[in-house]
């Protein structure tokens, strides 16, 4: 059974090169092998990622200067950026939760099989599903003239934009983002659940320990690094986000990804080294984001022996 | 007065009978062991004692107290599982203390007692090593101190040894004994190795398809087979289906070779019947000039395998049977493949089952 | 009892949730497909779709992106497959850097790939540039980590090395080995990264936009500022592709999961 999966634990066994294959020549066959691969990486994404960060530190002249660094920390940017922490944080930890609720229900509440199948295979569609189509999906439903606007208007008498509310905001793209960022947490943390072993919550129970003990005692902890990696994953899937909010904004909103989208079309009149500056910003939090992530799952896999 | 019973248990997963009407009876301070092969439902009833099934029909009693609709957390017993249930984030004195620590214990008191069982285990030096770092039979040790850290009524284990290597499980039955008698505590133990359960056990229920064929003491199981299947299951047994001749002297016929059984006598005659006998009650004699007489097993050896201490030799009966005999490694030269031997056995020695 | 009572406490909070969560991610399908056969206050009725299909932009945006995607595909595979099979078999020591490098879609998202392209490669000619291999090469970067770890996953599960060995052993080459041993016992995995490339080139927006390619998001995203209701229609039609890109993995006996499986670029 072949699954698209998580990358394999820290510490798996490579086997030896078999004897007939350490011969010199073979040797350089087999790098001649891997080499378009990494002139491929290293031309298109290794040589962009080294234009940004030169980019970052250049002006109109290719002088050095810190001048589009040091623009990061002016309100406007500044605001970018703590907007799509804001947005990220918040998006992962209700994701986070809810992702969490519904796979713990389908996984291990005593529901029937399929039910799991069911909700993994709807993830593994519904994670895929971001964008501009997500985006259209929201207006015709809760937009202003959505369909659920209309009938709880209609049917209900309750007038959803007369409480301020608006789609193209910052509460309508938490609401929109969660369709994607509850999937991805159901598919993440899958596999954690799945490896909560049933003797570790009966021999808690044997033990005296109620099932909520046995959570606080055993299973959250043991669960701890897979959910923080879960979130982290979150936070850099909704923080590297353009496409949905894009969608559903047309770049008004002050996100990071939004303003970087202004400044390369043109729209925002700036220094076109500055969305270099704003791309740098975005790589260094998701830099730490990531390694964050990776010490997480050293960790995590310690309880799969 | 028994201290733990199972009266009259019947659990149904689905048409199949987990475990149909059983009833087993402990005394305090008894090892019993449950032994069978898979599906008997050895290990449903030790999960029905624990808790953690609920029976369709019948009740769990503890002490004279019926615990049958009592919660797993909520009932006195210690459980030992067959793998993986040490808690991954504990160390080994954690995982001890964990008992202790829903009971509320002050953590003088825990470690101190925690210390105490690791030493009974033999693992005082591990007691901050986690389970990744320990291998199968030191965790099952843990296990072991951790069911018995809050002093339960009854002690369950769930083929603790099935998972372990071959040495190191003779080494931690003989332990987990020792300790049980030790300690005094009440036990259920549920293996399908039916030398760990002779071993080790004060009685034992021999368990097929959800009941109990046999419980007796492990020198009656063996000795005394009460049904055809704890024959089978329980040590190497010869089964001869044979014919009753005569019930009153209590003479057989096996083939075409009469045999004197004392187990037949009182039996009808033409009556089927088998005839049980271990292969280290016959007895090899060789015959160098060919023919025997009818009322001797002669015959021709058919293989010869060395276990060890005994020798066990096929014998292929001229009359078409096969009678397998294990004779003391020291005089097998004697019995080469191809020769040919009278084999005997004591009127005493061999028990008798009906044959429907 | 009480062991009882308690599970079917939960029993019902566990439907609960699933409840909330279906409803949540059904209702906006649903509303959105009555929302595309909107005619009028009142009417319903097939138009918009009739006029997205009839409209030529839609056509070449749909090839368009479908072009992309099978040149995605095609660069991709040649490029990993031999990857896979040698690190897999003969450098394991380069599995930690090939496992960095799929984690960088997270550290580098699409936004930033676009601007280092676009930047990066200001100084080459137009055709590269213009023409669309820039979109296709970024495209290839984007799905390398789902393509490699289902190449992985793939490989780990046949035995490469007895496979290879006995192989050359009856004397085949490492061509042969790779196209007559490795690739026929390896079509499920190369099926499942190619339907995965699909799904993520036919859903990407951000790189599509900001480099202005008529990709088929464009497109969508085109319409979306001009009639509501017609891009209510293609993104339900985006949906099914995507569906229908999951689907073939599951005819396949694949499991849909895993991290992998969300696609960048897309969102």
């Amino acid at each position: 059974m072949i699954e698209a999966e998580q990358a394999p634990p820290p510490g798996v066994v490579s086997e030896p090169p078999p004897r007939s294959l350490q011969a010199g020549r073979g040797r350089r066959w087999v790098w001649l092998g891997v080499a378009p691969f990494f002139i491929y990486t290293a031309a298109f994404l290794l040589y962009p990622a080294i234009s940004i960060l030169v980019g970052a530190f250049q002006d109109d002249d290719g002088n050095v200067t810190m001048r589009l660094v040091r623009e990061l920390f002016e309100p406007g940017a500044l605001n970018a950026y703590w907007t799509s922490v804001k947005l990220s944080v918040i998006t992962a930890l209700l994701g986070g939760l809810f992702g969490l609720l519904l796979a713990y229900a389908a996984i291990l509440g005593g529901l029937p099989r399929w039910i799991r199948t069911a909700l993994t295979t709807f993830s593994g569609v519904a994670a895929n599903f971001a964008g501009v189509p997500l985006a259209f999906t929201f207006i015709s439903t809760i937009g202003f003239t959505g369909i659920v606007t209309k009938f709880l208007n209609d049917q209900l008498g309750f007038d959803l934009y007369g409480t301020g509310f608006k789609l193209y905001s910052f509460a309508g793209l938490v609401i929109v983002y969660l369709y994607f960022q509850i999937p991805l947490m159901i598919l993440v943390i899958a596999p954690a659940l799945d490896g909560l072993r049933r003797e570790w919550r009966e021999a808690a129970l044997n033990l005296g320990a109620s099932p909520s003990l046995y959570w606080r005692h055993v299973a959250l902890p043991v669960l701890l690094p897979s959910l923080l990696g879960a979130g982290i994953l979150l936070f850099g899937s909704a923080f590297g986000a353009y496409a949905t909010a894009y969608a559903l904004t047309s770049g008004q909103l002050p996100l990071v990804p939004l303003l970087i989208g202004n400044v390369t079309t043109g729209n925002v009149l700036s220094d076109p080294h500055y969305g270099d500056a704003l791309a740098l910003g975005m790589v260094m939090v998701l830099a730490v984001a990531m390694t964050g992530y990776a010490i997480l799952q050293r960790k995590a896999s310690r309880w799969q022996r | 007065m028994p201290y733990l019973e199972l009266r009259n248990v019947t659990k149904r997963f689905g048409p199949v009978a987990a475990l149909d009407d059983v009833t087993f009876e402990l005394e305090q301070g008894e090892f019993f062991s449950l032994l069978g092969p898979s599906g008997c439902g050895k290990t449903t009833a030790l999960r029905i004692v624990a808790g953690f099934e609920t029976p369709d029909a019948g009740s769990v009693v503890v002490d004279g107290k019926d615990v049958t609709r009592t919660p797993p957390n909520r009932r006195d017993m210690g459980m030992v599982f067959q793998a993986y249930s040490l808690f991954p984030n504990m160390t080994a004195r954690q995982n001890v203390e964990f008992g202790l620590r829903i009971r509320k214990r002050g953590s003088e008191d825990r470690s101190k007692r925690a210390r105490e069982l690791l030493d009974l285990v033999g693992l005082s030096q591990q007691e901050d090593r986690y389970p990744y770092q320990m291998s199968g039979g030191q965790q099952q040790r843990v296990a072991l101190a951790r069911a018995l850290a809050i002093e339960p009524q009854v002690l369950l284990m769930d083929e603790p040894l099935s998972a372990l290597d071959a040495r190191v499980r003779v080494q931690l039955r003989e332990e987990i004994r020792r300790i049980q008698t030790e300690l005094g505590i009440t036990a259920l133990y549920v293996t399908h190795d039916q030398e760990e359960a002779l071993s080790i056990s004060d009685r034992v229920a021999v368990m097929s398809a959800g009941h109990a064929e046999q419980v007796a003491a492990p020198f009656h199981i063996y000795g005394e087979p009460a049904t055809p299947f704890v024959a089978e299951f329980v040590g190497t047994m010869n089964r001869l289906e044979s014919a009753v001749v005569d019930g009153a002297t209590g003479r057989v016929r096996w083939g075409t070779t009469e045999l004197a059984v004392d187990a037949a006598k009182g039996r009808s005659n033409g009556a089927r019947v088998l005839v049980l006998v271990r292969p280290e009650s016959v007895t090899l004699e060789p015959l160098p000039n060919g023919q025997g007489s009818a009322d001797v097993l002669s015959g021709q050896i058919v293989t010869s395998v060395f276990l060890g201490p005994v020798t066990r030799v096929k014998v292929g009966t001229d009359d078409g049977g096969v009678l397998s005999a294990d004779v003391p490694s020291s005089s097998a030269a004697r019995f080469l493949v191809g020769s040919r031997v009278i084999a005997r056995f004591s009127a005493e020695q061999a028990r008798v089952l009906d044959l429907a | 009892m009480a062991a009882m009572r308690r599970r079917s406490r939960f029993f019902t909070l566990g439907w609960l949730w699933l409840a909330l969560g279906t409803g949540y991610f059904v209702v906006p399908l649903l509303a959105t497909l009555v929302f595309s056969l909107k005619t009028g206050r009142d009417t319903y009725g097939v138009t918009a779709y009739k006029e997205e299909f009839l409209d030529p932009a839609f056509r070449e945006s749909l090839f368009f992106s479908l072009k992309l995607a099978v040149f995605t595909i095609l660069i991709v595979m040649v490029l990993l497959i031999p990857t896979a099979y040698w690190v897999h078999l003969k450098l394991p020591r380069l599995r930690p850097i090939i496992e960095f490098l799929t984690i960088l879609p997270f550290v580098i998202p699409p936004i930033v790939l676009v601007v280092g392209l676009l930047h990066g490669f200001r100084w080459t000619p137009t055709w590269f540039r213009g023409g669309y291999l820039i979109l296709v090469v970024g495209y290839g970067v984007l799905a390398f980590p789902y393509v490699y770890r289902s190449l992985d996953a793939g490989l780990r599960a046949i035995d490469i090395h007895t496979l290879t060995e006995a192989a050359q052993s009856l004397g085949a080459r490492w061509t042969t080995v790779l196209f007559r041993v490795i690739l026929p016992n390896l079509r499920s995995a190369v099926l499942s990264a190619a339907f995965l490339t699909l799904a993520l080139v036919m859903g990407e927006f951000t790189m599509g936009q900001l480099m202005q390619f008529p990709t088929f998001a464009v497109h969508i995203a085109y319409i979306g500022q001009v009639k509501a209701t017609g891009a209510a229609a293609l993104s339900l039609i985006s949906f099914a592709i995507t569906w229908i890109a999951m689907l073939g993995l599951l005819l396949l006996g694949l499991r849909v999961g895993g991290r992998a499986a969300q696609v960048g670029g897309t969102h």
